[in-house]
């Protein structure tokens, strides 16, 4: 026994505090943490969609001659097929298309905010976050659009069960197809766009910290990397939802 | 508003960390635009082709989002691993329910 309690009690003791296990400080690890959880909880939305739309008859015949009905699930690129100031034009995913590239490009300044923060380049974090901060807010507005579109319908309506034309969407009726539809429509780009509306609220947050120069007297902007890893997951998790929402 | 705070001299900017940056983001976009072609051009004979194309390009994607916009390529290996080994249960998640919906397919249709 004597020979194994040789373990000095220096500083650098693993269990003993002072050591950051994985070479990340608390902060960055616990959001690591929650953003699993997060992750968790956008696959089990996914999965719920990928599961109703499976128990649906998928739709059979030749895409072009593609109507909506009740009676199948509908083919996403018929759905999502109109683009701002093109009415009755048919750009199939075009705007979804934008609205992704918006995303990824807001993703890429806020990495540049985080390389810019790891300088303390005060004025280059600012100008990253305010970029960052300006894609959001069009993806939120570009969204805005197609829920709108969505809700209201297009100009033919669908066919419901009971033979009436209903146009446009909401949680019980759709025109597009079952019902289901719609109601994960609304429940997972609203669940996702609720976080880029929640991670534009915090990089505003940062910006501002950044701006009046509370993360220069910390020392270093360590927050820029925290909230980056936030919004970069809000961007990989839209990665998700156009490939499995809009794209199959 | 603090004298001593604009002391602070900002280091040059990380041109191969910037380079890099920026050659992940053109990966981004041409996958994305990859995915729209094949979503917009191959032709529906094609379905669970395209399915298992889309879902390759959906992961080539997250792939460079998770390992170097989050940086997570770049950091301990056992981290790393404490944040990937749990998706695991995403897919055993995936597999089972979708075979579950199967079943209830079956059930209503046939």
């Amino acid at each position: 026994m004597a020979n194994s309690v040789s373990i000095n009690s220096d500083q650098n003791n693993l269990w003993r505090g002072g050591v950051e296990p994985f070479k990340a400080s608390y902060g960055k690890l616990m959001m690591w943490f929650f953003l699993i959880s997060d992750a968790f909880t956008f696959s089990t939305f996914l999965i719920a969609y990928g599961v109703i739309r499976y128990k649906h008859p998928a739709y059979e015949g030749i895409l072009e001659d593609f109507s909506f009905s009740q009676s199948y699930w509908p083919v996403p690129e018929k759905v999502f097929d109109a683009a701002p100031f093109m009415h009755g034009v048919e750009l199939p995913l075009v705007f979804v298309g934008i609205m992704t590239f918006v995303l990824i490009l807001s993703s890429v300044t806020m990495v540049l905010a985080v390389e810019a923060g790891h300088r303390m380049d005060r004025a280059g974090v600012e100008k990253w976050m305010v970029w960052t901060i300006i894609g959001g807010i069009t993806f939120l507005s570009c969204q805005a659009w197609e829920w709108t579109h969505f809700i209201v319908g297009t100009d033919y309506g669908g066919k419901l069960l009971d033979g009436s034309i209903f146009y446009g969407a909401n949680l019980q009726t759709n025109q597009y197809g079952p019902p289901d539809f719609a109601a994960f429509f609304f429940f997972i780009t609203g669940f996702h766009g609720f976080h880029v509306f929640s991670g534009v609220a915090i990089n505003f947050l940062i910006f501002y910290q950044a701006t009046v120069g509370i993360l220069e007297k910390r020392g270093h902007y360590e927050m820029v990397e925290k909230v980056g890893l936030y919004w970069h997951f809000v961007d990989l998790v839209w990665v998700f939802v156009f490939t499995f929402f809009y794209l199959i | 508003m603090e004298p001593e705070l604009s002391s602070i001299v900002p280091q040059p900017p990380n041109k191969s960390r910037i380079w890099t940056i920026w050659k992940v983001a053109i990966i981004l976009g041409i996958v994305t635009a990859l995915e729209f072609a094949v979503a917009l051009q191959l032709p529906e004979t094609f379905k669970p082709f395209k399915i298992w194309l889309f879902v390759g390009m959906t992961f080539i994607k997250a792939g460079y989002i998770i390992g170097e916009f989050m940086h997570l390529a770049h950091e301990k290996k056992t981290l790393m691993w404490t944040i990937m080994l749990p998706c695991v249960f995403v897919l055993w998640l995936l597999a089972a329910l979708l075979i579950q919906a199967d079943a209830i397919y079956n059930a209503i249709y046939y």
